[in-house]
């Protein structure tokens, strides 16, 4: 019989992971959460909750397994190709007057769409000029983003979006193939600077032209989803832009009447 | 006597799930439900193109209101509510909607299991499940998670279906509790 956790169990495992560890995530949105817990349960057979609880609160090591399993994960070079054909045609000729552009990434995962950003600056032949901050809560995928290195088997689905956000040519120039892994250039890995920032705790840090953050906030609670809003707020120039997932809005945030959508996209620019 | 069971309203939910060659069967059954049926959640395996055209397909065969799931929207009644493709569809106990893109579940995103197990997680006994045509095992596990929890399950009947397994999958896997054709479905909807 799989262990399914209460309510109750997931308020006390969140209790004890902000309270030993200081990792809050008791404003995620409860039934991924659920979700991800029975998961990490069940793929490491503990026998009960109580010895899975037992198992975070004493040992450290396994809290890092925790935080990496129970947020997700899952992204792909030029995720969506139409959104970053929007951001190659709309958004970058228009951040490209900047003498020097910033962009942050926040919850970037292993880091796959930061160097799909990364060239379509130099594309534009803008990414001289460019700084990307990549940011995750999770200190092992940042540690793959930086490293840079990825399977040879993300290519194909790598090319085939690339070519459909109107790119032209292949990308293999982007990158060295060994063995079955690639490893992105160092003129790409140059421009982006990858730290650890967990969104619910930490503050803005600069100031930026734009500002992607894709299917994070799905899994925020709506008063955490707010704050997070007026973080990337602060965190943002006039008329800099801010990037969401395919199904994630500004509309219901406290911040929507400074922001215009840019058509269809999830993007809106700040116009005050 | 049992008087908080007699004043309880009880939430009930319907969810559809279907693979290939499920629109057909979905586009039998739709014309025929009253505008009184408990929210309908439809989870088909689909392309992942973001302009598809499903919405306006299934609006346009019944009465009740067509929308894709929205992540935190209340779930409502007079609704058929369709994952949205590349998320797998989630409900809040507060009876909301959420939105996953975790990994896939049987090489699918939506998948029909991971719905299924968090209506029957929140839903309880007022969940009915139905599984129509399809070539992959999708939506067993998940039946058997409704039964656990109090549902009723509801595969379309393999000689009906244009591909036979998946629904005959969940039926050789005894997670069916009945065996309906498109009409048989209508007249179980139609009757919660």
């Amino acid at each position: 019989m799989e262990i399914e956790i209460t309510e109750e169990d997931l308020a006390v495992i969140l209790n004890d992971v902000l309270d030993i560890h200081g990792y809050d995530f008791t404003s995620y949105a409860r039934a991924s959460l659920t979700r991800r817990i029975n998961r990490l349960i069940m793929l490491d057979k503990f026998p009960s909750v109580a010895e899975f609880r037992y198992k975070i609160r004493s040992d450290e090591f396994y809290l890092k397994r925790f935080v990496e399993e129970i947020t997700v994960n899952v992204t792909e070079m030029f995720r969506d190709p139409q959104f970053y054909k929007v951001l190659r045609e709309e958004v970058i000729p228009t951040i490209a007057t900047k003498p020097f552009i910033r962009i942050w990434h926040a919850g970037c995962a292993s880091g796959e769409e930061v160097y799909s950003m990364a060239i379509l600056m130099h594309q534009a032949n803008l990414l001289h000029k460019t700084l990307i901050y990549a940011t995750d809560i999770n200190p092992d995928v940042i540690d793959t983003a930086q490293r840079g290195i990825y399977p040879s088997a993300i290519l194909p689905l790598s090319q085939e979006n690339y070519l459909q956000t109107g790119g032209h040519g292949d990308l293999n120039g982007y990158y060295t193939a060994k063995y079955d892994h690639i490893i992105f250039n160092e003129e790409l890995r140059k421009k982006i600077i990858f730290a650890t920032h967990n969104l619910v705790s930490d503050s803005s840090f600069n100031e930026f032209q734009l500002i992607l953050c894709r299917n994070v906030l799905i899994y925020f609670d709506k008063n955490l989803q707010n704050k997070v809003f007026h973080l990337f707020d602060q965190s943002l120039e006039d008329l800099g832009y801010l990037a969401l997932g395919a199904k994630e809005t500004l509309k219901f945030s406290g911040i929507s009447s400074k922001y215009r959508q840019l058509g269809k996209e999830r993007i809106w620019s700040k116009i005050k | 006597m049992e008087q908080n069971k007699i004043t309880e309203v009880k939430s009930k939910l319907v969810i559809i799930g279907g693979s290939a060659g499920s629109l057909e069967v979905l586009l039998q059954i739709l014309p025929h439900l009253h505008v009184d049926v408990p929210p309908i959640v439809v989870i088909l395996h689909r392309r992942t193109d973001s302009e598809s055209p499903l919405i306006d397909v299934l609006e346009m065969r019944t009465k009740l209101r067509v929308k894709e799931v929205e992540e935190k929207e209340p779930v409502k009644q007079g609704w058929i509510y369709v994952a949205p493709a590349n998320y797998h569809v989630l409900f809040e106990h507060d009876q909301t909607f959420a939105l996953d893109d975790s990994e896939k579940v049987n090489h699918s995103r939506p998948s029909i299991d991971v719905g299924f197990q968090s209506a029957a997680e929140v839903y309880r006994d007022g969940v009915t499940g139905i599984l129509l045509s399809g070539a992959n095992a999708d939506g067993t596990e998940g039946f058997r998670k409704i039964q656990e929890h109090g549902g009723v399950t509801i595969a379309q009947n393999p000689e009906t279906a244009e591909i036979s397994y998946m629904p005959a999958q969940a039926i050789h896997h005894h997670t069916a509790d009945r065996v309906a054709d498109a009409e048989g479905i209508v007249a179980i909807i139609n009757s919660l």
